[in-house]
């Protein structure tokens, strides 16, 4: 966890490349000029991905921000396994993935649980198909319930649960089988914006227990650069990686830090990225 | 005076537990208006064929329908005929539904199925099955085989259609989650399409339930020795009309009960989906 230890303020931290180079040693997801072109209906092609090279460390915490259609939904099911046929090499732990694996934990943009299935037997639903002991995946799934808030809502169906109650029913499902990797597309996009807050904080309280290696996509800056180590920032279609930017804020993360300068100028700086690319050419 | 809305509308309007009272009844004007409703036609209709004097081959009063209706319940003729005819719709019914599930699990499940028997089973959907009835009375001759088979083949292309709706329009986060797990496709199946499907799969079986009677009572009348449908037949031929409309009212009765009970069962085996009872292709 070597971000933990950083102290403010540490502005060389940005002049510098992307930073990629530093994590290699604890590399546990390591993408290498991934690509991905997709076929349209009408025989055309999309190039959704362009040399992709990024590296993530275990226990980090990475978001990544981007325009809309930038790519980003396609970066993470490439490391979730589900988008076979795409150009470069992705290595999870050291190892070639060509598959789905079970290293890996998603949560969806929709909580996607399955409303016949009471809160406790979603949560279970990743280890009745992997096969876990189901005493012992019981447990896990009973103490992830109360981590994330759940605790009494084990016989509750999906549609007795309010929005974000049912997404931190998806984070405790994703986490059922102790997967290395935790990967979440938007998960709190559905939600307003109170309850988003607080989610992030339960997120990283969470994170912060379980220590896993964290993959979130969003579309706010701000819950990009309070949540995470580092935030990746996406170039518009094709996606490539404009810049990757170190958050050198203490943790435990608060709210209060939302207003703090520091904050700003991490928010700025990838805004400014953002628009640059935007931008028409001049 | 300007009280918030909330305060009164908070106040519970029907009391607690399940006590009958007048205050259910008078919030639900479906109670009294429909039934009133009846009264009044049944009145009218009394009223109006006597007034013009229609003769009973016509059109009978309700009071004479209402004689016969317990005359022939009395005597037990109806309940012979009603048996035949609600077992080989019922009959009929189960065979639709296990080969509409079934047929529409491969043409939902394996490509090749779809593409090679799908376009058939469309075209033969397009085809009146009434008009097949004659030929399978000559192959499974005049008694209940016959019956069961036309009231099977009414109702089997609602189950089947719906049963192929229901598998397909599953929501690709649900089975993208099973494809990260490494499912199989049985487990896919088992565990998210099938429960998945089964709104739909009501809403097939409940118009199949009310095709299966009509495929029932439409074989009788092409061809038969018993049922609801042949008495009708001998009862219009004989200008009974009286107890051709008996015989309606104990058809309608079925149909409600039956409706009812599939109903019961959906909202139990499907209670996540309240009010898509509707779904119809």
């Amino acid at each position: 966890m070597p971000s933990n230890v950083l102290s403010f303020p540490v502005a060389e931290k940005f002049a510098g490349a992307p930073a990629n180079a530093n994590t290699a040693a604890a590399a546990l997801i390591q993408l290498d000029g991934v690509s991905k072109t997709f076929r349209t209906t009408s025989g055309g092609t999309v190039k959704a991905l362009d040399q992709v090279n990024l590296t993530i460390g275990s226990s980090e915490f990475v978001s990544v921000v981007g325009p809309s259609g930038c790519g980003k939904t396609t970066l993470l099911r490439i490391i979730a396994g589900l988008e076979g046929d795409h150009g470069g090499t992705f290595r999870l732990a050291g190892e070639t993935v060509t598959g789905p694996s079970r290293d890996i934990g998603i949560v969806f943009q929709d909580a996607t649980l399955l409303p016949w299935r009471t809160v406790l037997n979603n949560v279970l639903l990743p280890a009745q198909v992997l096969r876990l002991e189901s005493a012992s995946a019981l447990a896990t799934a009973r103490r992830l319930l109360e981590l994330v808030g759940l605790k009494g809502f084990e016989d509750k169906y999906p549609h007795e649960l309010s929005g974000g109650m049912r997404q931190r029913v998806s984070i405790a499902r994703a986490l059922v089988h102790d997967p290395a990797v935790l990967l979440m597309d938007e998960p709190f996009g559905a939600l307003d914006a109170l309850t988003r807050e607080t989610m992030g904080l339960e997120l990283l309280k969470i994170w912060d227990t379980a220590r896993k290696t964290v993959f979130l996509i969003t579309h706010s800056i701000t819950e990009a650069v309070f949540l995470s180590d580092r935030v990746i920032v996406l170039s518009p279609r094709p996606g490539r990686i404009l810049a990757d930017v170190p958050i050198a804020l203490p943790r435990p993360r608060n709210l209060d830090m939302l207003s703090d300068e520091t904050f700003g100028t991490f928010t700025r700086r990838i805004r400014r990225v953002l628009d640059a690319s935007a931008a028409p050419p001049a | 005076m300007m009280q918030p809305a909330s305060d009164t509308a908070t106040v519970p309007l029907e009391p607690q537990g399940r006590s009958f009272g007048w205050h259910t009844v008078l919030a639900k004007p479906e109670y009294y208006l429909a039934p009133a409703f009846l009264v009044l036609l049944l009145v009218v209709w009394e009223g109006s064929v006597h007034a013009f004097g229609v003769p009973d081959y016509i059109l009978p009063p309700p009071t004479k329908i209402a004689v016969s209706l317990f005359a022939g319940i009395k005597s037990g003729l109806f309940l012979h005929h009603f048996l035949v005819t609600a077992f080989q719709a019922l009959c009929g019914f189960a065979l639709a539904s296990v080969l509409g599930i079934g047929i529409g699990a491969l043409v939902a499940q394996f490509w090749i199925v779809e593409k090679t028997v799908y376009p058939y089973l469309v075209a033969l959907q397009t085809l009146p099955k009434i008009a097949i009835a004659p030929l399978i009375i000559i192959w499974a001759g005049y008694g209940i085989q016959s019956k069961v088979v036309i009231a099977a083949l009414v109702s089997f292309f609602p189950v089947l259609v719906n049963t192929i709706v229901g598998l397909k329009t599953c929501d690709q986060g649900k089975l993208d989650l099973m494809r990260s797990l490494r499912a199989t496709r049985w487990e896919t199946f088992r565990m998210v399409k099938l429960p998945n499907a089964l709104p739909f799969v009501f809403a097939g079986l409940n118009i199949a339930l009310i095709f299966s009677i009509l495929g029932s009572i439409v074989g009788e009348f092409v061809g038969s020795k018993s049922g609801l449908g042949n008495l009708i037949l001998e009862a219009n031929f004989q200008f009974n009309i009286a107890q051709v409309f008996a015989i309606l009212v104990i058809l309608g009765v079925f149909g409600v009960s039956l409706n009812l009970i599939i109903q019961a069962f959906q909202r139990r085996l499907v209670f996540w989906s309240r009010g898509a009872d509707l779904h119809t292709v």
